[in-house]
């Protein structure tokens, strides 16, 4: 992946992927560290198309930022009695050194293992590809995760009725 | 197509800008600038008309509900009121922007401006002409479908940010009705893309041109539903339950005014262009109109089928009273959502038939057609028949609101 | 300078240290913050973390059928979609009982 264009695009996408989720820890309202996570989640929809993963990174859009956040919402708002002021606990200095671990580690690994690449260039249509992957290698996880979505959605309605 | 494809040729506009590209070229300078250049020119091109499409529909909008509420609309400033949206605009800038106290100043001011990024995003995948379009996109359905859910969160920052009760519940009414009505829209457009058998626009409208017929005659239910559910997604008037002046006063921009408002005001209709634009090169074969781009450009066509839609909007909202929540979200669920269901199904039985047994297109698309058409009104009139309850012609008493879901007594014989 | 040379490209080890970070982030919010939402944005963005580390295997790496990443990509959307469901669904049913989503005063199972 050496055209320019699509470097400085990763980096730049990187770079407010990952501001928007330091923010996530530093601001002071929960209504805007959401809003600062769905700019994360399509910081992540842009690397993904800068990583040539078109269809994943447009469900990516629909289903985390149209979706998932839209249930964050729902929750701080139907909760109004509980803090919104995104304090930390005690928790915070073992997190931080863990947080350093996990991307020292990470990053050695990364830097030191000899990675088989391709060299490959970036795909042509995914969509298409994906589609018969989950219908005919896939079909078993596919069902699986149908009725999964469908237990969820039953036991997340049981949770919350009122009896 | 026989096109002459000449530097000249403006029935389609994607050939002076192909023939500068081959001109930059062979100037010799590299793919980025030339990738810049024509993502630039097709950014001017879209930005012109999004902004003239803007200041128009304000005056087309207003003189059209006008006529139908049987009076003239704007008609003072300039020959035939055209000038009114300049003085809407003048009026709007003059006035102060006012920001309540405890709004949160940020969110407040973002969410005007962040809310064009999706209505303007919308027409970059939209093909315009053969070799016009701006971003030929594989998932181009898809991305239309992204774009319209992150609407959602944008109004949501509106109505959270001004830190008023109707501007909160205005907000979660666009969040309940839009959630909503994303399944039947998606299911919808998923006859379509499973018809088409593509995903991309470009694809689409070209699949039309090589059999010979607008998608329409193969998904007049898929077209219902997405009229229906589009009207909803656009908060416009049958469903502008968010917004709604006589419930709560204005919705999620109550606290808005000066140019603020406005940017609400003008994305509305652009976002409304762009539905009908999306509905034009889906169900309407975007610029091809079986030969007719031969002699009129293809854009221009375009363009007229837009506005085509655009009035079918404003007729709606001209007619059609507002709709309780309730009704609303019911109509959502009970009724297009099954019906998305069973276009979905039907149109994938269709598909198995028709490429499994390998018949040819002539004789089994009109098939499909007759089909599918009689399957839409038998569908259609069976869910009236099955979910509404029977009209009383003459009615005795004078009936509540409260009344209206009682079952009502059989109609008397008299 | 070497740092700019060093990204002006874009390889596997860079997108895989991308994702090490933001995994950090997440997992750093996952543990340190009070509010159950709060808490699973953290363990979402986790998610995320990983989804581009399989995004970036499927670009780079050799394989004989480069789009499972993807595939397996979609997977953990869904599974994102319906964890995200149920806990949101718990820190609401636990508010109605204790007027709070704080995790750490939510200790009944606590002895």
């Amino acid at each position: 992946m050496d055209d320019l264009g699509v470097v400085i695009a990763f980096w730049a996408l990187a770079a407010m992927t990952i501001g928007a989720a330091a923010m996530l820890i530093l601001v002071r309202n929960l209504m805007h560290a959401i809003l600062f996570l769905i700019l994360s989640f399509v910081g992540v929809a842009g690397l993904y198309i800068t990583l040539s993963a078109d269809f994943v990174a447009v469900a990516q859009v629909l289903i985390y930022a149209g979706a998932i956040s839209v249930l964050m919402i729902f929750a701080v708002m139907l909760t109004p009695l509980s803090e919104r002021d995104n304090s930390g606990n005690f928790l915070q200095l073992p997190a931080l050194v863990l947080s350093g671990l996990v991307i020292a580690g990470v990053t050695f690994v990364a830097l030191e293992t000899e990675w088989r690449e391709a060299g490959r260039g970036s795909f042509d249509t995914t969509a298409a590809e994906i589609g018969e992957a989950l219908l005919s290698p896939f079909v078993l996880p596919f069902e699986i995760a149908s009725v999964l979505l469908v237990a969820a959605m039953i036991g997340a309605i049981v949770i919350v009725r009122d009896d | 197509m026989s096109l002459l494809a000449n530097w000249y040729d403006f029935r389609d506009l994607g050939n002076p800008v192909a023939r500068l590209i081959e001109a930059l070229q062979d100037a010799g300078l590299s793919g980025g600038w030339i990738y810049a250049i024509s993502g630039l020119l097709g950014a001017i091109g879209i930005l012109s008309f999004v902004g003239v499409a803007a200041v128009i529909n304000i005056w087309i909008e207003r003189r059209l509900i006008g006529r139908i509420q049987v009076r003239r609309g704007p008609n003072r400033v300039g020959p035939f009121g055209l000038l009114q949206p300049v003085a809407d605009a003048i009026k709007l800038i003059q006035k102060e922007a006012l920001q309540p106290d405890n709004a949160d100043g940020i969110m407040f001011t973002l969410a005007p401006i962040v809310i064009f990024i999706p209505a303007i995003l919308a027409f970059s995948v939209l093909p315009w002409g053969e070799h016009m379009v701006l971003a030929d996109l594989n998932v181009g359905v898809l991305f239309l479908l992204a774009l319209s859910s992150t609407t959602t969160i944008i109004i949501f920052m509106a109505g959270y940010a001004s830190n008023n009760k109707y501007a909160i519940l205005g907000s979660m009414r666009v969040i309940a009705m839009l959630i909503s009505y994303e399944l039947p829209v998606v299911l919808a457009l998923l006859g379509v893309v499973l018809f088409a058998g593509t995903m991309s626009l470009t694809g689409i409208v070209s699949f039309q041109e090589t059999y010979w017929s607008w998608l329409i005659f193969f998904q007049p239910l898929a077209f219902l539903i997405f009229l229906l559910g589009s009207t909803a997604e656009l908060n416009r008037t049958p469903a502008d339950i968010a917004e709604a002046e006589s419930e709560i006063v204005a919705g999620f921009h109550i606290e808005y005014s000066g140019m603020k408002f406005g940017l609400f005001y003008a994305v509305e209709l652009v976002n409304t262009v762009a539905v009908s634009a999306i509905i034009a090169s889906l169900f309407f074969g975007g610029w091809w109109t079986y030969g007719l781009e031969e002699f009129i450009p293809g854009w221009i066509l375009f363009i007229g089928k837009i506005y085509s839609i655009y009035f079918i909007f404003i007729w709606f909202r001209g007619t059609l009273p507002r709709f309780r929540v309730d009704q609303l979200m019911a109509f959502a669920w009970k009724v297009l959502l099954p019906l998305a269901l069973i276009n979905a199904m039907m149109v994938a039985l269709e598909i198995f038939i028709w490429t499994e047994y390998e018949i040819s297109a002539g004789i089994v698309l009109p098939i499909f057609a007759v089909v599918n058409f009689a399957l839409a009104g038998v569908l259609i009139v069976g869910f009236g028949r099955v979910m509404s309850r029977t009209m009383e012609r003459f009615p005795k008493l004078p009936r509540l609101v409260k009344d209206i879901d009682v079952p009502l007594p059989e109609p008397s014989t008299a | 300078m070497s740092i700019v040379l060093l990204a002006a490209r874009v390889d596997l080890e860079h997108v895989l240290i991308v994702g090490a970070v933001l995994f950090a982030i997440g997992l750093y919010v996952a543990l340190s913050k009070r509010n159950a939402v709060a808490v699973l944005m953290g363990i979402e963005l986790m998610l995320n973390a990983v989804n581009l580390t399989f995004i970036a295997f499927a670009r780079f790496v050799e394989s004989p059928r480069p789009l499972d990443g993807h595939v397996f990509v979609i997977f953990v959307i869904t599974v994102a979609a319906a964890e995200a469901a149920v806990a949101l669904a718990l820190a609401v049913a636990v508010y109605r009982h204790r007027e709070t989503i704080d995790v750490g005063k939510i200790s009944l199972l606590r002895w």
